[in-house]
């Protein structure tokens, strides 16, 4: 991304919701789709990506940028995102450009806003769904321009201002939900250059749930059942939620 | 396949544990292989933490292609194929490495081959030492599996005959290793202490070898009732104020893991007339397993293969050797959606 041109086609990527794409060059939109499954990146994104090649009659190799969000969002299907991005901007020679995901919302919601859903001079709040009761979440001015955030965090901790995002639909009968389009990333693959640069790891916002290994307990007191579980080199699909470390990945 | 070789040339992805891999190969010839571990930064877990291995996947991916492909100098156009682990494995990791093989295959419109993970352990061994006899007894041990395997066709047709009803071998490694103040990974530090012990020392309980045993569980293995018996034996020597022989310990820990490993795997070879065993996985390194099958399968008139310890452990040249054999099959590669398998049977070695 860092030599935009005018000619290039951008493909844009977000995971950190459901699975979207779009295609666009100079400015001007090719293709955009979402798959709307919070469970089926890996198996969406790369179909959804090849359709989108098709309907704009390119090849994946006529890609010469890419941009994607790096959340935050939950981590399993974010990473789906962001080694597809790395991947297809390693094969077209290029660097692919992280954004915050929370950022298309918000771009979004201010490029989208009728006479219904007027600008608020205090700005807005744009929410992602972080799972366990919770939500990620950043703080923007009228214009769109992020001035807090990102945090992850209980709904109840959300500043008081209009709400807008794709994890608005959670706060059902909150009076300050404005506006609850669902992530579409044309606006990202039309403008990336606009965007604020997020860097490529994911904005994973909480820490791996591990504990450090301690002392043992005992194996002669009758009753002390030691922590013998089957190992099933499985972990939750679907977020960090389950972390107990897993023994003996050492030896392959 | 390309018209300039009669072998394919495959590229394989692996991140299905802690180590993330891209090899390539052509036919059974390795051209590339690249691992990145993250093994270091689960030390102080005492374990594989599955959020810490996923993230450092995706750190891992691309530069360790970038690696592989510079070390086999081969042009990507030439590829016959793009081979990745679907399962068994960490979800969190494998889609790592599954979307990223995706994408290459989308990108260079090359067929892609979801292949699995324990069956790659097999078919590395092609790598080191040819085109593998059939059927053949294969023994995968590791700290994710403790299996196994009646290979009759390397492509189509793996049977599981056994596998650990509780622990991994490995894991059992790291359990003990732990217990006797040794660090993380156990495999290597249990091999190296047992070294210096008597393996006679102390006679540990062999998990499902009693009679009655035998009649359910005759090529299944158990490691946690071994564990805690050296538990119990190290705690009472403390409690009795008696300095803990580690070395005599991890030797007589490590001889009833390997009696039984290699005494099963013989016995399922003979049961099924293979004339060939093969060793795969970390727990493949461990010196004590390799001198007790060697021994025993020369005495049972088998012959026993191992790869190279490189290649022992997870590795993307183990998937791409295993592509290697499912395009020589003329099996048809799989679908762009499919998922990750945690959990993805060895009877299924193309999903
Ligand atoms: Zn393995």
């Amino acid at each position: 991304m860092t030599t935009p041109r005018p000619d290039g086609v951008v493909l844009a990527i977000d995971t950190s919701t459901v699975v979207c794409a779009a295609l666009a060059r100079g400015g001007e939109l090719l293709a955009t789709g979402r798959v709307d499954d919070t469970r089926a990146h890996v198996e969406a994104l790369t179909p959804l990506i090849s359709q989108l090649c098709q309907q704009a009659e390119l090849a994946m190799s006529d890609i010469t940028e890419v941009a994607v969000g790096v959340g935050p969002g939950p981590f399993t299907g974010l990473r789906v995102g962001v080694v597809t991005a790395l991947t297809v901007a390693e094969l077209a020679g290029t660097t692919a450009r992280g954004v915050c995901s929370l950022d298309i919302a918000a771009r979004q919601h201010v490029l989208g806003r009728t006479a219904s859903s007027p600008a608020v001079d205090e700005g807005f709040v744009a929410v992602i769904d972080a799972r366990r009761k919770e939500l990620y979440w950043a703080r923007y001015d009228a214009d769109g321009a992020r001035v807090d955030g990102p945090f992850v965090g209980p709904a109840d901790e959300l500043p008081d201002l209009p709400v807008v995002g794709p994890a608005a639909t959670l706060l059902a009968d909150d009076p300050r939900v404005i506006d609850a389009t669902p992530l579409d990333v044309a606006v990202l693959a039309q403008l990336a250059a606009t965007f604020a640069d997020a860097g490529l790891e994911p904005l994973y916002l909480r820490k791996p749930d591990a504990e450090v290994s301690t002392s043992r307990k005992s194996a002669l007191q009758p009753g002390v059942r030691l922590s013998l579980t089957k190992r099933h080199r499985q972990d939750s699909a679907t977020d960090a939620s389950s972390d107990a470390p897993s023994t003996g990945g050492g030896q392959a | 396949m390309n018209a300039s070789s009669a072998e394919p040339l495959v590229l394989g992805i692996e991140s299905s544990c802690d180590e993330t891999g891209v090899g390539i190969v052509r036919g059974n010839t390795l051209l590339a292989n690249e691992v990145a571990s993250s093994v270091d930064l689960h030390v102080r877990f005492g374990g594989v933490v599955p959020e810490v291995a996923s993230r450092a996947h995706l750190e891992a991916m691309v530069p360790t292609l970038r690696r592989a492909l510079a070390a086999a100098d081969v042009d990507l156009a030439q590829l016959d194929g793009i081979a990745v682990t679907a399962g068994p494995g960490l979800m969190g990791a494998l889609v790592v490495g599954l979307a990223s093989a995706k994408t290459l295959a989308a990108y260079l419109n090359k067929p892609l081959y979801g292949v699995n993970h324990l069956a790659g352990h097999v078919a590395v061994d092609l790598l080191d030492h040819g085109d593998l006899p059939t059927p053949c007894v294969a023994l995968l041990v590791s700290g994710g599996h403790t299996s196994l395997l009646l290979v009759n066709d390397m492509a189509t047709d793996i049977v599981e005959i056994g596998s650990t009803i509780d622990d991994a071998a490995g894991e059992a490694y790291d359990k003990v290793a732990r217990l006797l103040g040794l660090p993380y990974p156990g495999g290597p530090v249990i091999d190296k202490a047992a070294a210096e012990g008597n393996p006679k020392a102390i006679r540990f309980p062999r998990g499902l070898t009693a009679r009655h045993d035998l009649d359910k569980h005759r090529f299944d293995f158990s490691f946690s009732g071994l564990k805690t018996s050296v538990s119990r034996w190290v705690e009472t020597e403390e409690r009795a104020g008696r300095p803990v022989p580690v070395a005599d310990v991890a030797a007589s820990f490590q001889e009833a893991v390997c009696d039984v490993l290699s005494a099963k795997t013989v016995d399922a070879a003979l049961h099924h007339g293979a004339q060939h065993i093969l060793i795969g996985g970390g727990v493949a390194a461990n010196s004590r397993l390799r001198a007790l099958l060697e021994e025993r399968a020369v005495a049972a008139g088998l012959e026993l293969r191992r790869p190279r310890p490189g290649l022992c452990t997870d590795n993307g040249a183990m998937m791409a050797a295993l592509g290697t054999q499912v395009i020589k099959a003329g099996l048809r590669p799989s679908s762009f959606d499919i998922s990750a398998n945690s959990g993805l049977p060895v009877s299924t070695i193309l999903v």
